[in-house]
């Protein structure tokens, strides 16, 4: 029984660096661990090919055409998200996920789809990362660079190290009331939610977005707000309130969007827009002044055997062109033409197109980055002659009391 | 049955080896034999008063370690040994023991005692040997003195050794009546009586119930404070330490005495020998812990959660405590700074002042200024050092707003005396001083700061010129520049006053490692620390020139690689692992950002051998500094570590193998973590290896249990490396994890240490699970997992109803949830829906505050959904 030693630290700190080394050690251990988990639990398979959602069938065409560089090819959002300048725009540019125009109503879209009214205003993505924000068109080009409260979106002093170089991808559109509408969400601190469905995703949004503070109001330092846009299970009662209840923006048909849809670059027919002229201005196709006009006019690829054919993949064919015509007019494959559609219309036959009365009006404006989509084309020309109604909708939805109750388990009021 | 072993125990002392040899081999065989005819010789031996001391104090030592030892799983085999002995000659073993107490020779009476204690240690948790509290007790009355002595002091150990709950009640009381009546002043023995309070001070922790009663706790505390009055050195001591281990014990049950107390330390502090005095200080230290914890425990504020009420004991006693302290200051010893085990009354003193500061905040600041003021300027030396010590020592506590103004006025002065002071010792405390300037007072959380764009060049300069010093001066300066370093962490990029001098920095703390003065002081390590701060604390500007470093340090570890074979020693053992250690802080730096990354990355190959080589050497220390680095190389190198494990591989074995030093284990546990990560699959061929090292560890009993959480991690690590491969470990590593998963469900009451490593454990077998499930997600062998689903459930279910996860187990536990339904989905569906957890679990963490649970939950809900409608 020795007298106990008292002997405290003297002008020593109580931990040492070594025991430090340690514990940082076991920190970064620890994060890594859980990155790799989140990792696990959001982003089973980020990888997705770039070429094969727009792009025609890869056929093998090597003599005209050089190939794109073909490490491109294949990027996850993890590495696109280094990509700078040009490349970033080409590679944004085939980014957006795209509806189909409805002309049909899809079965049983009272269960298995979301319904919302679309704003009007410029499509874009927001990506913020590295302490800024910046927003990029459909064609990839930039529209906006600016500090946000989103996830790593402005230079703060408390940045964490470990996340600092994630972000975030959301999908929007810039409205005339500096605002931006998110309507999807991509990626959301450093995790990609290509392979989640747009309940999930509809669900994160709601619950992420909000914790940011990007919802507030504009300030000095962050002059563009973001806001969410409310979502309804497509049953009587929420194709109704997406339809006519008030909304802050003014409204640009309704968009549907599939539960069990993941996130798909390019056209899918597991979103679709519908509009009238009661939840839209722009219900027909106007030409480039701004006027309806009186025929409809469609917009075309011309292919290399001559077909007319459409930005869907496959492509759709509307008609051929001769090869004398052809040299006449100076086209090449691959030209964007312009179209009127004539008396004869277009004629279907068990939903194929049998028909198609076109009148060559001449090469299209350059801006144009595709043709016009089959849907699309269908959409106008039914608008023409006999459109598809809001009545028709609401006769295809059950009300709410007829289904089961796990439908509501997720709500989405925004 | 007894037999002689004299001759043999005193030739196992004799100075020719191979007589020594012999005699040893002998015992052992003796020993292998026949245990108990062993013990029996050995407690006749040590009983016999006609034999030599020598043989006598070898056979009670020989005893004493057949029955105990610092290895637990010796120490588990030791007692099943003496359990298992026929209970007739264990008797007679006893027998001897006890008869040894009354021994004349008090060397053989001192080893009966504690042999005793051992004995009790084993039996009387078994409800065994129930007579020998009694027998022991009717010692003590009538007895001649030494048998007394020798009795308490059995006592003593023996409250030592056991723990409380197996005396009962009745014993103790009669134990502390007899110890107490042994520290009577009435006891004319001072041998007895110093006894007599070294086994009270041993049977404190079995006093709560007579502490509690008002009567019992008055005598004993009387009893202890008359003996600190004893003419008699060591009793005052001893009484002293009573008094130390009573506050931290009993500290809500001495308001009544307190004042008394402070009377009779305040007399001890100015008047009594040193060693004495220590005490007396140190039971007011003891007071600021408890109070410190009580206060930190109630958060700043009164909510009465705290079990034990705080008395502001020290608030009360300030203004007699703190003259009283700063007194002591002026009594150092000439060199105390030069000596690494120096503890004197100054150096007390200042440590209490420091924690009273720490108790009290801003209240000690009026009482402590005018001592600083009075003497900072003095001639006398030890004048100039006692008032910076108390400046320095009230630097932490009391808040900025107090603080500021006087640092600000105090600062420049203090750098003059640095640079200027002609006494090493006044030097010294000022370096220390200005660190805890920088430590406390200095950094992006202040509002105003107290180093700025003017005064930074001369602080720099100033701390820069004395790592020229005297080593312990300079050591002094390497740590006030960690902390003027680590204010700057948050400065952000671009911005860091350090930035233009950087350089001159690095140079210097490199000129400091090289020093050939630096002895037996710690001024290398100081200087190691302090450059590992810049480095971490450092920004892009600086980037290249820490990475610049890289090169720098590799050629040092290289060259005390070369040198090894010369004189390999300690302190190339430490220096090696100092090096380590730096390249792992630089490699985690610029492993942090793309650029500075790609620079490293060419060195990876350098770096990479140098550090197995260190493996080479025979330092636990170096090995896990190595490991950590080798950790941090493979988290920058990512997936072309690969080329490195063939060689590395068996160095990861060893290091897993480590069960002696089990911090190289636990820390190349989590380096096959950061390698399951970095190669993620092509991790598979050293796989079979690694995981029967892990699975071997986890049913070891040799292992330190802290390692074993960290393992179960390291399953889900491998599992999610490699996916549905690890189906060929689901065997073995399922039915541990779940056998695991059982123990730690309930902790039961369990105390605080065990309940937090309960928490550890759930949370590395949750991990495990986590891992093991996402790993087999989307696999076409996912339905292997489900025969274990039920039991996970199970488990989660009861970690919620237990109610006591703490927020990390909470994530975890959510989060596998998730994993589950994620991983399984439909066919698990009804599982799911029949636990707890998919309910009332979730529910809670989805409206938890903690933003970690409540992502996991959020998104675990989406699973369960999905998993439970389609």
């Amino acid at each position: 029984m020795a007298p106990h030693d008292l002997r405290r630290p003297f002008k020593r700190p109580l931990i040492s660096d070594q025991e430090r080394r340690r514990q940082h050690s076991l920190l970064r251990q620890a994060q890594n661990r859980l990155d790799a988990q989140r990792h696990a639990r959001f982003l089973a398979s980020t990888t997705f090919s770039l070429s094969s959602s727009q792009n025609l069938e890869p056929q093998p065409e090597p003599e005209h055409e050089q190939e794109e560089p073909h490490q491109k090819e294949e990027l996850d959002v993890l590495e696109a998200s280094n990509l700078k300048g040009d490349e970033a725009r080409k590679w944004f540019a085939k980014q957006l996920m795209h509806p189909e125009w409805m002309i049909d109503i899809p079965e049983n879209l009272t269960n298995d789809w979301f319904v919302f009214a679309r704003p009007s205003g410029k499509r874009c993505f927001v990506v913020s990362s590295n302490g800024t924000t910046i927003s990029r068109l459909r064609n990839g080009s930039i529209l906006h660079r600016f500090p946000s409260k989103l996830p790593n979106g402005a230079r703060t002093k408390e940045v964490s190290s470990s996340s600092s170089h994630s972000y975030s991808i959301l999908d929007c559109i810039f409205h005339e009331d500096q605002t931006y509408y998110v309507i999807d969400m991509v990626c959301w601190r450093g995790y990609s939610l290509y392979d989640c469905t747009s309940e999930f995703r509809f669900f994160w949004v709601n619950s992420k977005l909000a914790e940011t503070g990007a919802c507030d109001p504009p300030s000095y330092y962050h002059k563009y707000t973001f806001s969410l846009v409310p979502v309804y299970s497509c049953d009587q009662s929420g194709l109704c309130s997406a339809y006519s209840a008030p909304v802050s923006y003014v409204k640009d048909g309704l968009l549907f969007y599939n539960k069990h849809a993941h996130y798909q670059a390019g056209i899918t027919p597991l979103a679709l827009v519908w509009k009238d002229e009661n939840c839209s201005q722009y219900v027909m196709d106007t030409d480039n002044k701004g006027q309806v006009p009186n025929q409809q006019q469609v917009v075309l690829e011309l292919q290399e055997d001559g077909k007319l054919a459409t930005c869907d993949d496959p492509p759709m064919a509307f008609g051929c062109l001769d090869g004398s015509f052809i040299q006449q007019s100076d086209l090449h494959s691959g030209y964007l033409l312009r179209f009127a559609i004539g008396e004869g219309g277009l004629v279907l036959a068990d939903g194929k197109l049998e028909k198609a009365d076109l009148k060559y009006l001449g090469k299209a404006n350059r801006a144009r980055a595709s043709a016009d989509s089959f849907s699309k084309v269908m959409f106008q020309y039914n608008v023409r002659h006999s459109p598809l109604r809001i009545d028709d909708l609401l006769g295809s939805v059950s009300s709410p009391v007829d289904q089961e109750s796990e439908t509501c388990d997720i709500e989405m009021d925004g | 049955m007894a037999m002689e072993v004299t001759q043999i125990l005193l030739n196992a002392q004799a100075v020719d080896g191979a007589v020594r040899k012999h005699a040893e081999d002998n015992l052992k065989q003796f020993q292998e034999q026949n245990l108990p005819s062993f013990l029996i010789s050995l407690a006749g031996e040590l009983a016999n008063d006609e034999k030599p001391v020598e043989s006598r104090r070898l056979a009670g030592l020989i005893l004493k370690n057949a029955l105990d030892s610092k290895e637990q799983h010796k120490k588990i085999e030791f007692v099943q040994r003496w359990l298992a002995i026929d209970p007739t000659f264990k008797a007679q073993i006893k027998a001897l023991l006890l008869r040894t107490l009354s021994s004349p020779s008090h060397d053989a009476r001192s080893t009966a005692s504690q042999v005793i204690a051992k004995v009790a240690g084993i039996e009387l948790p078994h409800k065994q040997w129930p007579e020998l509290i009694v027998s022991l007790l009717s010692n003590v009355h009538q007895l001649p003195a030494p048998t007394r002595q020798a009795t308490l002091e059995t006592l003593g150990y023996i409250c030592e050794e056991v723990s409380p709950d197996v005396v009962d009640q009745d014993h103790v009381n009669k134990i502390l009546t007899a110890v107490v009546q042994g520290m009577n002043s009435t006891e004319q023995n001072n041998d007895v009586r110093l006894a007599a309070i070294q086994a009270l001070y041993n049977a404190l922790g079995f006093a709560q119930a007579n502490f509690s009663n008002d009567m019992e706790r008055d005598y004993i505390m009387r009893i202890v404070c008359e003996a600190t009055l004893s003419p008699e050195i060591k009793i005052r001591r001893a009484a002293f330490e009573c008094l130390v281990a009573i506050s931290s014990t009993y500290y809500e049950k001495l308001a009544q005495y307190i004042q008394d107390i402070f009377t009779i330390t305040a007399k001890a502090v100015k008047e009594d020998e040193e060693p004495v005095a220590l005490q007396a200080i140190e039971f007011w230290s003891s007071i600021c812990d408890e109070e410190i914890d009580i206060l930190e425990e109630y958060g700043g504020e009164f909510s009465g959660d705290s079990e034990i009420p705080c008395y502001y004991f020290i608030k009360q006693a300030l203004p007699f405590l703190v003259p009283m302290l700063l007194e002591t200051l002026l009594k150092q010893e000439e060199d105390q700074d030069q000596d690494e085990g120096a503890w004197n009354i100054a150096m007390a003193g200042g440590t209490c002042l420091g924690l009273v500061a720490r108790t009290v905040g801003d209240d000690i600041v009026p009482l402590v200024m005018p001592f600083i003021q009075e003497n900072i300027s003095k001639p006398d030396w030890r004048q100039r050092e006692a008032a910076t010590y108390a400046f320095g020592s009230i630097l932490e506590g009391p808040s900025p707003e107090k603080l500021v103004p006087l640092v600000n006025m105090a600062l420049s002065f203090m750098l003059n005396a640095l640079a200027n002071d002609p006494n090493n010792h006044v030097k010294d405390t000022t370096a220390w001083t200005l660190g805890r300037m920088f430590e406390f007072l200095h950094g992006s959380a202040l509002d105003t700061p107290i180093i700025n764009q003017g005064n930074c060049q001369q602080i720099i300069a100033v701390l820069l010129q004395s790592m020229k010093d005297v080593p312990n001066v300079a050591e002094k300066a390497c740590g006030a520049l960690y902390f003027l370093a680590q204010g700057f962490e948050d400065a952000g990029s671009a911005s860091s006053p350090l930035t233009p001098f950087f350089q001159e920095i690095v140079q210097s703390l490199l000129t400091v490692t090289h020093r050939e003065d630096t002895g037996e002081s710690r001024l290398r390590t100081a200087a190691y620390e302090a450059l590992n701060e810049v480095v971490r604390c450092s920004n892009d500007d600086t980037a290249p020139m820490v990475a610049q470093l890289v090169s720098v340090i590799m050629r040092e570890l290289h060259q005390t690689l070369e040198s090894q074979n010369v004189s390999s020693d300690d302190r190339q053992n430490e220096l090696q692992g100092l090096l380590c250690g730096c390249l792992q802080v630089i490699i985690q730096k610029l492993g942090s950002s793309e650029p500075t990354k790609l620079h490293l990355m060419q060195y990876a190959d350098q770096i990479m051998s140098l550090f197995l080589r260190v493996f080479a050497s025979r330092s636990a220390t170096a090995h896990e500094e190595a490991m950590l680095a080798i950790g941090a190389l493979a988290y920058a190198t990512g997936p072309e570590f690969v080329k490195y494990m063939q060689e590395f591989y068996r160095y990861l074995e060893m290091g897993l193998q480590n069960f002696e030093d089990y911090q190289v284990c636990a820390i190349t546990v989590g380096v096959v973590g950061d390698v399951c990560r970095a190669l993620e699959e092509k991790i598979l061929p050293f796989c079979d290896g690694i995981m029967t090292q892990l699975l071997r560890d986890l049913s070891s009993n040799q292992l330190h249990r802290s390692v074993k959480p960290p393992i179960f991690s390291c399953f889900g690590d491998i599992a999610l490396a490699i996916g549905e491969n690890f189906e060929k470990y689901l065997q073995f590593a399922m039915p541990m994890l779940q056998s695991a998963a059982e123990l730690c469900a309930h902790t039961n009451g369990a105390d605080d240490d065990m309940t937090e490593y309960t928490n550890t454990l759930r949370n590395g077998i949750l991990e495990a699970y986590s891992g093991i499930f996402q790993g087999f997600k989307g696999s076409p062998k996912t339905q292997l997992l489900m025969p274990y689903a039920q039991h996970v459930l199970q488990f989660l279910d009861s970690l919620y109803m237990e109610k006591d996860m703490d927020d990390v187990v909470t994530k975890a536990a959510i989060g596998v949830l998730g994993d589950l339904a994620d991983t399984l989905g439909s066919p698990a569906g009804s599982l799911i829906q029949q636990s707890v957890s998919s309910k009332e679990f979730l529910k809670e963490c989805l409206s938890s505050d903690d933003h970690l649970i409540k992502e996991s939950a959020d998104w675990a809900k989406v699973t369960i959904t999905r998993a439970i409608s389609y």
